[in-house]
């Protein structure tokens, strides 16, 4: 455990909207600057995330953690910054320097991401199953059969009903939504799982569902995952570490029972006790 | 040989909302050999669960040094160590019962025996075997074993959580007053189980407020307030 490298190293991450100005650093309004209105959405963070374990984002509305994992599925290019993966080039080369054809081996093989807004996730209008089948075929699967057998175990890890593969998730609910996701961005077990507030706005019960798959995929395949959540509570229950974010920075980082029992930055003791 | 050496150990909170310094602890010094069973002993709120958090590091020590000496790592500052040490350090070598029971929603209680196994590499069936054996030493009804312990007793509660870090047998164990809300019978339980920890050489940190149960198993007390060993 001590001696393991990384499975994903980011590096000084930036990316901002706008050209910024000379007077930037000293005129950030939360992550904007009041002179150019340029937003530093993500303003140098750096984290590495370890074989097999958790590490929980938390921070409030607007601190760029989505950015931060959208930017990492290649939806975003950062201003400047670096990410390496292990299973990429060795962890050698930065992930934005890869060709489009290697930024989809990583997408399908290496990394999985469910999306805050499923969709973005899903297509919404074909059926569940072959959402998964676009994922499966995306790493190298050809046989229909195979993949259609694929598809229903993983609807079925994530209590999916069979028979209901062949349906759209735009007629699913949204707790349904993301586990079709959840099942999707497991298709190829890749080592690292990016889940961007996979709870937010289901109903407790069917949070509770999530939470527990979420503990299984750790338990049951080692992966690694990135949990991004503004809810304690969950990164309380899943999260070895827990990085702090605000306004596009990290004020805080640690043991996650440390960042909740003894908080050292102001935002993170208000947050911990307005949940007392 | 020691296996902790504590120098000069101070914590206080900075509550930033209040603009308030909270001291907890100050200036802490004392050495727990090899083997050894300290009981901490003071008044409430001086400071007793603050050390054992500090050497559990879910606080961060603001002065001072924890130098505990591991099978693995060597000499090793718990003050300083890297989160990544730490973790290792809670799986395989360091456990802890805390004196106020968080359990994990949503895992029975047999579960949460198991995971604290299978989190060292031990294989399910193995794990499982164990972890019964653990829950039916501390008594815990078997009826209790596969349903969530949100529901539980004080009392049991206690007693699932120190079957939790009994079960990996670690080599230095802390215990925030391991028997508080516990009957007679299951108190004598817990001292027979620490007595026998002790014969195995496992190294113990404990806080008791009714030290004198204890007598004859800790082999010396560590007054807080007063900052020395008592007899
Ligand atoms: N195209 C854009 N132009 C300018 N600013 C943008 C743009 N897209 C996002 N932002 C800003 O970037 C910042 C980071 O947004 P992001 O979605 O990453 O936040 P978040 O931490 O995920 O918040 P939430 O918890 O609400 O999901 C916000 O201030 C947002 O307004
Ligand atoms: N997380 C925290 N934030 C702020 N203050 C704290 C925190 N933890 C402890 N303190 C303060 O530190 C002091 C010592 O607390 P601690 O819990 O170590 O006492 P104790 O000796 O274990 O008492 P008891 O016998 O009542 O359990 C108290 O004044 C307490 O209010
Ligand atoms: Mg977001
Ligand atoms: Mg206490
Ligand atoms: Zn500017």
């Amino acid at each position: 455990m001590l001696n393991e490298k990384p499975v994903m190293s980011i590096r000084n991450l930036l990316l901002r909207y706008g050209e910024g100005c000379p007077s930037c650093r000293g005129s950030l309004e939360k992550n904007r600057c009041a002179v150019c209105k340029t937003v530093w959405a993500v303003n140098d963070i750096s984290l590495d995330v370890y074989p097999g374990e958790v590490l929980g984002i938390v921070g409030e509305s607007g601190s760029g953690k989505s950015t931060l994992m959208r930017s990492l599925y290649f939806d975003f290019t950062p201003t400047s910054g670096c990410a390496t993966l292990r299973d990429y080039k060795e962890g050698q080369k930065n992930i934005w320097d890869a060709s489009s054809a290697e930024r989809r081996m990583i997408k399908n093989t290496i990394m999985g991401m469910v999306y805050q807004n499923p969709i973005l996730g899903l297509r919404m209008n074909y059926s569940a199953a072959s959402n998964i089948a676009e994922k499966l075929i995306g790493a190298g699967s050809r046989h229909a059969g195979q993949m259609t057998l694929r598809a229903a175990e993983l609807l079925e890890a994530v209590e999916i009903q069979t028979s209901r593969m062949c349906e759209a998730p735009k007629n699913f609910s949204g707790g349904m939504q993301q586990r079709v996701q959840i099942s999707k961005a497991l298709a190829n077990r890749p080592a690292l799982l990016l889940l961007d507030e996979v709870t937010t706005g289901l109903d407790l019960s069917v949070q509770a569902k999530v939470l527990d798959l979420i503990r299984k995929i750790k338990a049951r395949y080692g992966m690694s995952i990135l949990l991004v959540s503004h809810d304690l509570a969950v990164i309380r229950m899943l999260a070895d570490r827990t990085v702090v974010m605000l306004d596009g920075k990290i004020v805080e980082s640690g043991l996650t029972d440390q960042i909740l029992e003894d908080p050292q930055h102001e935002y993170t003791q208000q947050l911990v006790h307005s949940l007392i | 040989m020691d296996i902790l050496t504590i120098n000069h150990l101070g914590k206080s909170f900075y509550l930033h909302q209040a603009g308030l310094e909270i001291k907890s602890c100050q200036n802490i010094n004392l050495t727990l050999k090899k083997g050894e069973f300290i009981g901490i002993v003071g008044l409430s709120g001086a400071g007793k669960s603050t050390i054992l958090k500090c050497i559990n590091r879910s606080y961060l020590p603001k002065q001072g040094d924890i130098i505990y000496d591991s099978e693995r790592l060597g000499l090793i500052n718990l003050a300083t160590a890297s989160e990544r040490e730490i973790l290792y350090l809670r799986r395989y070598e360091i456990g802890y019962v805390s004196q106020f029971l968080n359990i994990m929603p949503r895992t029975t209680a047999k579960e949460h025996v198991m995971n604290a196994l299978m989190d060292m590499g031990v294989v399910m069936e193995n794990a499982e075997t164990e972890a019964k054996e653990m829950l039916a030493y501390f008594r815990l009804p078997e009826d209790l074993w596969d349903i969530y312990p949100a529901t539980f007793s004080g009392g049991e509660r206690l007693r699932l959580n120190l079957a939790h870090a009994l079960v990996k047998k670690p080599r230095l164990l802390m215990l925030d007053e391991p028997t508080a809300s516990l009957d007679n019978n299951t108190k004598i339980l817990v001292r027979d189980m620490l007595k026998n920890l002790k014969d195995r050489h496992t190294s113990m940190i404990g806080i008791f407020h009714d030290i004198e149960f204890m007598e004859g198993v800790c082999d010396r007390v560590f007054n807080i307030l007063e900052g020395v060993f008592v007899s």
